[in-house]
């Protein structure tokens, strides 16, 4: 559970990420394709190699998704309504995958902040992924 | 048997040549009690746990997190039979310490943060997937003996 002061905290994070957004999230995909190849198959219709349009512009929509549910912790499922619907309905995404883009989410903030990213904002920041995801493959099954 | 291209060999070894052993271990181990506070439940008698701070100043998790990078150094220097090398760490982590082996992955991803953090932009994609392949062999190897 996020605390009122994790939830300010995050909140707080992806505001200041929002101007990056295409670096941050062209770089944690770049990370997760590198570590976990597996990912790839997902995207076998985009051109994901390193400075690709498609990479920055997929980037960019994943990080302001994620940066709109910061926004309001509590609401969650309502902001993600139609994200979920296009999960579970059309990408069909298996959920393991969400663990591993957030992983490497962290291991991006961690280069780009350095110390800023604190053990604390680490632990809230993984807390808000996991339950971005959740909240994301909601209507799997 | 593990291959290990000549590449990640050197991206191992110049990762671990150019860290701190006395600051990363401590970092690592920090970080892991307070991203995931159930792993805390292995230190009972190290003292004050408490919060961050506590966790933070605490002088036997200082001293552990300096020792488990020490036994990570134990890998680096023989990559080439890393199950052999740790089997009676594994034994050690199975029948005395009663460690969950799935808590050896949890502290593997918070090493990787506290590099990140370090390296920034040099820790690039590449360097971390040669990093991470290390980290699963070293923690496959801690499983090993477990039964």
């Amino acid at each position: 559970m996020l605390s009122k002061k994790e939830k300010k905290l995050i909140k707080e994070m992806w505001e200041r990420l929002t101007p990056v957004a295409e670096d941050i999230g062209s770089e944690a995909l770049l990370r997760m394709f590198a570590s976990y190849p597996g990912t790839k198959t997902y995207f076998s219709h985009l051109d994901i190699s390193p400075g690709s349009a498609h990479l920055s512009s997929h980037g960019k929509k994943i990080v302001l998704a994620i940066a709109e549910g910061a926004k309001d912790i509590s609401q969650l499922t309502v902001t993600l309504a139609p994200l979920q619907t296009l999960h579970a309905y059309q990408l069909r995404i298996d959920p393991t995958n969400f663990k591993l883009l957030s992983h490497c989410m962290l291991v991006t903030l961690a280069c780009y902040l350095g110390s800023e990213f604190t053990p604390v904002a680490h632990a809230a920041m993984d807390k808000f992924l996991s339950a971005f995801a959740a909240v994301l493959s909601e209507k799997y099954r | 048997m593990v291959a290990w291209s000549d590449q990640e060999r050197s991206i191992i070894t110049s990762i671990f040549s150019n860290l701190d052993y006395n600051d990363v271990g401590p970092k690592a181990l920090i970080r892991c009690l307070i991203v995931y506070p159930w792993t805390q439940r292995y230190f009972a008698s190290f003292g004050n746990l408490y919060n961050a701070d506590a966790i933070k100043t605490n002088p036997n998790i200082q001293a552990h997190g300096t020792k488990v990078l020490h036994g990570l150094d134990r890998a680096v220097k023989n990559m080439d039979d890393i199950k052999t090398t740790y089997a009676e760490l594994s034994v050690l982590h199975s029948e005395k310490l009663h460690v969950d082996p799935d808590n050896f992955k949890l502290l593997a991803d918070c090493l990787t943060i506290v590099i990140a953090a370090k390296m920034g932009s040099g820790f690039t994609p590449e360097i971390q997937a040669t990093f991470q392949k290390f980290l699963a062999v070293v923690v496959s190897a801690l499983g090993k003996q477990y039964h």
